[in-house]
């Protein structure tokens, strides 16, 4: 079988272009059946027998429909073209055959698993596709800044090469931000025996630092006892759980757990972010062997319902622009959670159009699974892959879109400037401490 | 705890400090830390705007600063803190500041005895360690992983050994990180460095090296093991002879393996934090002998009792005979002794604290929002504001409480009998 040529068949990436040089068909051999039978099997061989191909999981896909339904941006093409060809072939294909498989596997798939919804079956081809990158990250052929990224996970446990100085730094900082909005705001380190960890990803020290002073005053206001690490542990993304390098993943959530856990904290709460959820509560429990988080673990959509519901936090007054939601996939179709976002943003905002298709059936960003961190030579592919999410958007007639997971929420406002859609992106945070009442509001 | 032989264990109940009275006294003051012979409490407190202090009991240090945390006593009974003045960092020790400043100054950690504090340190972008106010001469791009040894005179640190540019992912596979120890750079390289450690006279260093993509092993003062694994976790070393200990994966399972051959026959799902007893007899270690199922086999026979959420490092008794671990199932935090659990379970706990003959196991924990201190799975004391470890006297008759209750702190020693009624 050969690849057809494509626009992005031609990208330059030295991750995939420069490494498939140095293999060899006895290592490429190798490799495939490491993956294909010591480490998976049961459920692949089912999988793979049960396919039909009857293509019903196309149109549920946006590279897809986005391509003007090209055939070859169809979920079971993808999987065609790569999985079902190494198992046929036994291994036996050459370095172009690699590359492109990581071409495929890593930028325009975003194991979003929209399409297993739509499959009679319910295969999952987005774990079929993460086995095609366990097999070029163990081949070395990734896309250079998806595995850079990785590599600051092997080395810092963050994603963003944050040193350890940097990061206490910036709360520390932060704390003074916040205190001036509120005096007596703390962003408590180390105190061990709060009731929770507060864990983020590595961009919010790095690039949206008042997200952690916002946080620091929904805390305060919440009543909350937090406290979060002066050392290595704090970051819950993991992208080498996308790279494919599953190794790193299991030692970057295994630090996270074990962080908590020296905190001798009742729950970790995490800020706004998809993928960080499915790694810390999915993927990284169950490669280390636990079953279900082993501290439990609650995403910011859950915490944030709780606070308004509950009444902790009072919104003093609505937020006045036209929104609307990107439902992230891991914390909406993967865990649910598109009600409570819902109740947050009826609560918050006083004008709200929801997206259609909603919920589980919404579109990914197209930013998640690790594609966004593939970095600037495949923008412009990943942007062609979602015009059906700007075509979504842009129907709302909103201004801002609400974005409560970091991938959701750059793969959105690179989605606005492409296409010229003239909106915002805003996490819920951000309008949160905006709409809140706040302590010494309430008291003065 | 290093100190307890020169500690007054005359049983009787004291309240030392009034902290209600404090509290007008500071705009803001933040953790309480109480010292190991139980005679002080101490916590960071802010005196104006922008100025920060220690409060000891009701003392104020003399000296204040424009930040001021991670307040910590060591077992010596030192009491340290990071602190920050005109934008430099460094380490005050007992209201004084060393002379050297820094950039930034962090993870600080102290010597078994508690008398000799090391800490992280960055200065003109580049880090280093500093002990006892003196700086490594040599410094580096970055610095991550950090050991002090027993005696606190010698440090070892994972180091990036060149400069790489943006995204330079072959330059990152090349190696770059390797381990600096008193400021020397072993003269191998590695992709990834972590987790060094010192032997127990501080004469060699373990670390986890990663040599190719999926490639790990264990490095001892930079001559690596032959064998290389899927995964390794962090190597300890053995009593005297100074061998090495590590978790290995082969296939999907752990196992434990000692200078490169595996020494356990159990296969495990996972294995991590293994130990070895005072005596060095015996090897303990958390596995997961089933997927999702925890528990802590020692010599390679796992307890038949199995914990569904979590079990953490396994404590051995000062006589070597008990093993105790704090476990999680089902939401509760307990204290498993030698496999049995006996108390109703909480949301949090501590680690374990035997006596020295192991007859008796304390621990503090906390539910809701109290703090308690439980014996043999029993509450002793209960709905404590604030509470520390409890310390058990050398003789094993006495055991020192430190607690916050009615917003007063508290010294207590209690004879054993009685709270182990
Ligand atoms: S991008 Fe989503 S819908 Fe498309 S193939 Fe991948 S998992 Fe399926
Ligand atoms: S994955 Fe399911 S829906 Fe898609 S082609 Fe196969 S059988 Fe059909």
């Amino acid at each position: 079988m050969k690849f057809k040529k494509t626009p992005e068949s031609l990208v330059k990436d030295p991750g995939l272009d420069e490494t498939i040089k140095n293999l060899t068909p006895e290592r490429i051999v190798q490799v495939v059946n490491r993956v294909l039978t010591k480490e998976n099997s049961a459920r692949l061989q089912a999988y793979l027998d049960t396919c039909v191909h009857c293509g019903l999981c196309a149109d549920a896909c946006h590279t897809y429909v986005s391509r003007d339904k090209d055939p070859l941006f169809a979920p079971v093409s993808k999987v065609r073209q790569t999985l079902w060809e190494l198992v046929r072939r036994k291994g036996n294909v050459d370095g172009e055959f690699i590359r492109n498989a990581a071409r495929i596997a890593f930028t325009e798939c975003g194991v979003c698993r929209r399409c297993s919804m739509y499959c009679p079956f319910g295969i999952d081809m987005a774990y079929l596709l993460l086995i095609v990158r366990r097999i070029c990250s163990l081949l070395g052929v990734v896309p250079v800044y998806l595995q850079d990224t990785t590599n600051s996970h092997s080395v810092t446990s963050n994603q963003m090469w944050v040193q350890q100085d940097e990061w206490i730094d910036t709360l520390q900082w932060q704390e003074e931000e916040a205190q001036a909005e509120l005096s007596t705001v703390r962003i408590p380190l180390e105190k061990e025996g709060a009731d929770v960890m507060y864990s983020v990803i590595a961009p919010e020290p790095k690039i949206l630092a008042q997200l952690l002073g916002n946080m620091a005053i929904i805390f305060k206001a919440a009543g909350e006892d937090w406290t979060m690490p002066a050392t290595d542990g704090w970051d819950n993304s993991n992208m080498a759980m996308y790279s494919g390098d599953f190794e790193i993943m299991g030692r970057v959530e295994r630090l996270h757990w074990e962080t908590a856990a020296r905190l001798k904290v009742k729950k970790i709460i995490m800020g706004e972010c998809g993928h960080a959820f499915r790694g810390a509560v999915y993927d990284g429990p169950r490669w280390l062997s636990w079953q279900y988080p082993p501290i439990p673990m609650i995403h910011a959509i859950e915490y944030y319902y709780d606070l308004i519901s509950s009444g902790r936090i009072k919104i003093k007054q609505k937020y006045q622009e036209h929104v609307t939601i990107q439902d992230p996939c891991n914390t909406v179709r993967g865990r649910g959670l598109g009600d409570k976002l819902r109740y947050i943003v009826d609560a918050l905002c006083e004008k709200f159009t929801d997206v259609d298709p909603k919920q589980e059936h919404n579109y990914c960003c197209a930013a998640g699974g690790g594609v966004i961190n593939c970095g600037p030579p495949w923008k412009r592919s990943r942007m062609l892959s979602n015009r059906v999410k700007a075509e979504q958007l842009g129907k709302t007639g909103a201004d801002v879109i609400i974005t409560p997971c970091h991938n959701c929420h750059s793969g959105i406002e690179d989605i606005i400037g492409f296409y010229n859609l003239g909106m915002h992106v805003k996490f819920i945070n951000e309008i949160l401490v905006e709409c809140m009442e706040k302590p010494e509001e309430s008291e003065g | 705890m290093a100190q307890s032989a020169e500690v007054d264990f005359s049983p009787g109940k004291a309240q030392l400090v009034d902290l209600a009275a404090l509290k007008s006294r500071f705009a803001r003051i933040d953790e309480w830390v109480a010292s190991p012979d139980g005679n002080s409490i101490a916590a960071p407190v802010k005196t104006e705007e922008g100025r920060f202090t220690i409060c000891v009991n009701d003392q104020t240090w003399p000296d204040s600063f424009d930040l001021l945390w991670m307040l910590r006593y060591t077992p010596a009974g030192k009491l340290m803190a990071l602190v920050q003045s005109d934008f430099e960092w460094t380490v005050a020790v007992d209201g004084k500041p060393w002379e050297n400043t820094f950039e930034y100054v962090w993870q600080p950690r102290w010597s078994r005895d508690g008398e000799i504090i090391a800490a992280l340190c960055k200065k003109d972008n580049e880090y280093g360690v500093v002990i006892e106010d003196k700086p490594w001469e040599n410094r580096f791009k970055a610095v991550r992983d950090f050991a002090l040894s027993e005696d606190g005179k010698r440090a070892a640190v994972t180091v990036q050994t060149d400069s790489l540019g943006e995204a330079d992912v072959p330059g990152f596979f090349e190696g770059v990180w390797s381990l600096a120890v008193d400021g020397q750079l072993w003269d191998k390289k590695y992709i990834n460095t972590w987790s060094p450690i010192f032997n127990a006279d501080g004469s060699k260093v373990a670390a986890q090296i990663r040599t190719d993509i999926c490639e790990y092993s264990i490095s001892v003062d930079g001559a690596d093991w032959t064998e290389r694994y899927g995964c390794v976790w962090e190597p300890i070393f053995k009593g005297t002879n100074g061998t090495v200990i590590a978790p290995i994966r082969h296939g999907k399972n752990w196992t434990l393996a000692e200078d490169g051959r595996p020494i356990w026959s159990g296969e495990y799902n996972q294995l991590w934090r293994h130990s070895f007893s005072p005596d060095g007899s015996k090897l303990a270690a958390i596995v997961s002998p089933e997927f999702g199922r925890w528990t802590i086999a020692v010599d390679d026979k796992p307890w038949k009792r199995r914990f569904k959420d979590m079990v953490l490092e396994p404590t051995f008794s000062p006589d070597s005979k008990r093993v105790a671990a704090p476990v999680k199932s089902d939401g509760r935090w307990n204290i498993a002794v030698d496999g049995e659990v006996s108390g109703q379970g909480w949301d949090q706990i501590w680690d374990p604290v035997f006596t020295p003959d192991g007859a008796h196991v304390l621990a503090k924990a906390k539910q809701d929002k109290g703090f308690l201190v439980v014996c043999d799975g029993k509450p002793v004391r209960t709905n404590l504001s604030l509470c520390w470890d409890p310390i058990v006297s050398p003789d094993g008759q006495h055991v020192m409480l430190r607690y916050v209750e009615d917003e007063k702190y508290v010294r207590e020693v209690v004879p054993i009998e009685e709270l182990a009624r």
